[in-house]
């Protein structure tokens, strides 16, 4: 099952967040605390996301999404950038939460969590509580970790198409997908099948 | 920008720059921008008259739709239409009535929130007493509200079809045509058909093409409480519609009380309060209330004076009395295929095959659930897991769900009702409405009967029956009516068949509180259609004063 550009953009259009084509170019820059916070029209100034940042996300992905995804890293990018610009409030939130589950595993693993193995960052996470934590933006370490870190992911994940059919909806709740599919007695072939995954929104 | 955004600025301490002082020469100050508020405010304004309303609650930017959306659909988020803390407490008694689930304050009112299921009300809805004894006579019957029906079909953009056998006479088609049937639909059909159940399209305040410089439904599946597509109908539209006929709309400047003439016989001014804590007076040739089923009459209640010491407009003692809602009845289970639930977020298949029937008498209607379980992107951000469990429970939880829902009709009863609360304040130092609601046992009768029908039509699907609302569990549909009910004796209503108060000559009340009964038919409609009734009269009443 592949993540595609496509399904990135769609979650992002359940946040409200639109993000120019530039940007899915995913540049990998040294870590900065103030990325993408001078996000404006120009070229140059378009966002970017600090490696650290994007390896502990796609880290955390690759834990709470369902195995044998593709594209994973590409999408984790792109949703993250587009949901972060222009809400300095969120992508401060966000930080913050990663910085704290870097520092967990620091504490309990000596690594950054980007480094431990899969299952060693599933069970970091379950160790802290999140599994059952509420999430709450402005609440406890664990309850932080599940507001920006996990259910972050698990929104853009299950509100795309792709995530979606995973689980038997093409056309989840969040994502614009038309009038069409609840009148189908069963899914309609992806768009990625279709039209090979290009931009179109 | 906002140099004056200071308290006593004439913003009123909002900081947007934007004049919340009165208007000098007001012909018609309307308090509530809900569809009742805005309807007037629109018809009155196109004809020329100056027109101010004034409404509690904020604006909200439609470009922030999506991220209201995302705050319904992720847990630990803001309510995303503000409702509750102080503005906005109140009290219960009976029955529990969640009222701030039911309502919505700001610009374009409840239906910011609301679902869209827009129908008339039945030819017998108006006579209940002369036909079955119970309830009350409506002054108006069916005929007198037919065009106005229509016009508010219009105004609503309505998508809908002329396949119901059993609703109240119509000419002309639905102005957009109506959504299909669902898929499930398909399979209730089957079933219904072998009980001789007759399904039928709903009508949706929601369109199922563009309509009125608003986008076709694209299928977000969050209509209630938030359409990021503005295909669902709000009375955003007609507030728009009656700023551009040169209506002015102020909001967040809840009206305290009305004020009235030395003699008690017309309101001179409603007295608003802007954030900052300023009162202003706001005087105007008529004033309308559209302020919902609970706050019309606590307005009323709270504006009185020597003249009259028990509320305005209450010299019936009825203002606040005889609250009713419409019950909900439901049941659900799960097939074993899939039923395709959760794409969008409206209906496309209802009955009301029964809804005249006298066994019981009231009123019911029967909804084939196109929401049937729960939404995976929903249950995911909720769940005790991740990863691969995640996904099975996910598969395990979604796809096979099948529900058929309905609203059952509550008789009006002197006692449940709307009073102020003696020992809660709001943040303006106002009582709190205190609302007093339980159920008789013929409500909870006409409950079961639902149940019933809705467990012929499962166990005739074949699906297993997981869960029944009935009376024990029933709540709600979040639809307040009767509080300053409509009749022709001044000694029995509030209002007259015109709307306007019996007691005070420039005082008008739109809105579901003026209903004497309340069918079980979703009440907008009806609430329109009034409203649109009541522009005319009031209309004729500025030309001629
Ligand atoms: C969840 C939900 C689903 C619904 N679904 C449906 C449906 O499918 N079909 C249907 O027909 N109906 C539905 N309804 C009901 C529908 O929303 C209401 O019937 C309708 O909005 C009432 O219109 P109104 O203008 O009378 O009042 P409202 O829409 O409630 O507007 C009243 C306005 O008055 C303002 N106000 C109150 N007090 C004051 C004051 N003192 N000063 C100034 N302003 C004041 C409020 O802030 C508010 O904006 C639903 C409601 C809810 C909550
Ligand atoms: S399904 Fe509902 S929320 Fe989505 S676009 Fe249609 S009306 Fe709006």
């Amino acid at each position: 099952m592949e993540l595609t550009r496509r399904d990135a953009l769609a979650a992002l259009a359940a946040v409200g967040a639109t993000v120019g084509g530039g940007v899915l170019a995913g540049r990998y820059d040294p870590p900065r605390a103030d990325a993408a916070s001078d996000a404006g029209s120009g070229s140059a100034a378009e966002p970017t996301l600090s490696t650290d940042l994007l390896d502990l996300l796609d880290a955390a992905a690759e834990v709470v999404y369902p195995s044998g995804v593709d594209g994973r890293r590409t999408f984790v990018e792109t949703y993250v950038l587009g949901r972060t610009e222009n809400q300095p409030a969120y992508r401060e939130g966000l930080q913050e939460a990663a910085a704290q589950l870097d520092a967990v595993a620091r504490d309990w693993r000596g690594q950054p969590y980007a480094d431990l193995d899969a299952d060693v960052r599933d069970k970091l996470l379950r160790d802290l509580g999140v599994e059952t934590a509420e999430p709450v933006a402005d609440g406890t370490i664990t309850e932080r970790i599940r507001f920006y870190v996990v259910n972050d992911l698990l929104f853009a994940f299950y509100s795309s198409p792709t995530g979606g059919r995973l689980v038997g909806i093409e056309n989840p709740i969040g994502h614009p997908g038309g009038i069409e599919s609840y009148q189908r007695a069963s899914m309609s072939p992806s768009s990625a099948e279709r039209s090979g995954g290009t931009n179109e929104r | 920008m906002s140099a004056d955004g200071g308290s006593g600025g004439s913003d009123g301490g909002v900081g947007d720059g934007i004049d919340r002082t009165p208007s000098p020469s007001a012909d018609v100050c309307v308090v509530g921008s809900g569809p009742a508020g805005a309807l007037v405010a629109h018809r009155l304004a196109d004809e020329g008259a100056n027109v101010v309303v004034l409404e509690a609650g904020p604006r909200f930017e439609f470009s922030e739709r999506t991220a209201q959306q995302e705050q319904h659909i992720r847990p630990g988020m803001e309510d995303p239409w503000e409702m509750g803390g102080p503005r906005d407490a109140y009290s219960t008694e009976g029955r529990h009535y969640p009222l701030n689930a039911a309502r919505v304050k700001g610009v374009g009112g409840s239906t910011l929130h609301w679902q869209g299921m827009v129908m008339r009300l039945h030819e017998r809805d108006f006579e209940m007493q002369t036909r079955y004894g119970v309830g009350t006579d409506w002054p108006i019957d069916y005929d007198d509200l037919r065009p106005y029906y229509a016009d508010a079909e219009r105004a609503f953009g309505v998508a809908g079809a002329m396949d119901n056998p059993y609703a109240p006479p119509r000419e002309e088609p639905f102005p957009l045509p109506a959504f299909p049937p669902s898929y499930s639909d398909s399979l209730f059909a089957e079933a219904c058909e072998r009980l001789e159940i007759d399904m039928h399209s709903v009508p949706n305040a929601r369109n199922s093409e563009p309509y009125d410089d608003r986008a076709p439904c694209l299928g977000y599946g969050t209509c209630k409480p938030v359409c990021p597509s503005g295909a669902k109908y709000t009375a955003e539209s007609h507030v728009a519609k009656a700023e551009a006929a040169g209506a002015r709309v102020i909001d967040r400047v809840p009206v305290q009380r009305l004020e009235h003439d030395d003699a008690g016989e017309t309101i001179e001014a409603a007295v608003y309060a802007t954030p900052d804590g300023t009162e202003h007076r706001q005087t105007a040739g008529q004033f309308v209330l559209a302020c919902g089923g609970v706050e019309n009459a606590r307005l009323l209640l709270l504006s009185a004076s020597e003249q009259h010491p028990d509320g305005l407009a209450n010299s019936s003692g009825a203002v606040g009395r005889f609250f009713m809602d419409h019950l909900f009845a439901g049941a659900g289970g799960r097939l074993d295929e899939p039923t395709r639930q959760n794409h969008v977020g409206f209906n496309t298949s209802e009955t009301h095959q029964f809804y005249d029937d006298t066994e019981p008498v009231e009123g019911l209607k029967l909804e084939f659930l196109n929401y049937a379980g729960p939404s995976p992107v929903i249950e995911a951000l909720g769940a005790d897991t991740w990863g691969d469990e995640l996904a099975e429970q996910l598969n395990e939880s979604y796809g096979t769900h099948v529900a058929v829902g309905g609203l059952v009709e509550q008789l009006p009863d002197a006692e449940n009702r709307i009073t102020l609360d003696p020992d809660r304040r709001d943040d303006h130092g106002n009582p709190v409405p205190h609302v007093e609601w339980s159920l008789g046992e013929r409500t909870e009768r006409a409950i079961r009967r639902a149940n019933e029908i809705q467990h012929a039509i499962l166990g005739e699907l074949g699906a297993s029956i997981e869960w029944t609302v009935g009376p024990e569990s029933t709540g709600p549909a979040y639809h307040q009516m009767g509080t300053t009910r409509m009749g022709s004796d001044p000694g029995q209503s509030v209002v007259d068949a015109d709307c306007r108060t019996h007691d005070l000559s420039n005082l008008w009340v739109v809105g579901s509180s003026v209903f004497p009964t309340g069918g079980a038919m979703n009440p907008t409609l009806t609430i329109a259609a009034l409203s649109l009734r009541t522009a005319e009269a009031l209309s004729a009443s500025l030309s001629d004063p």
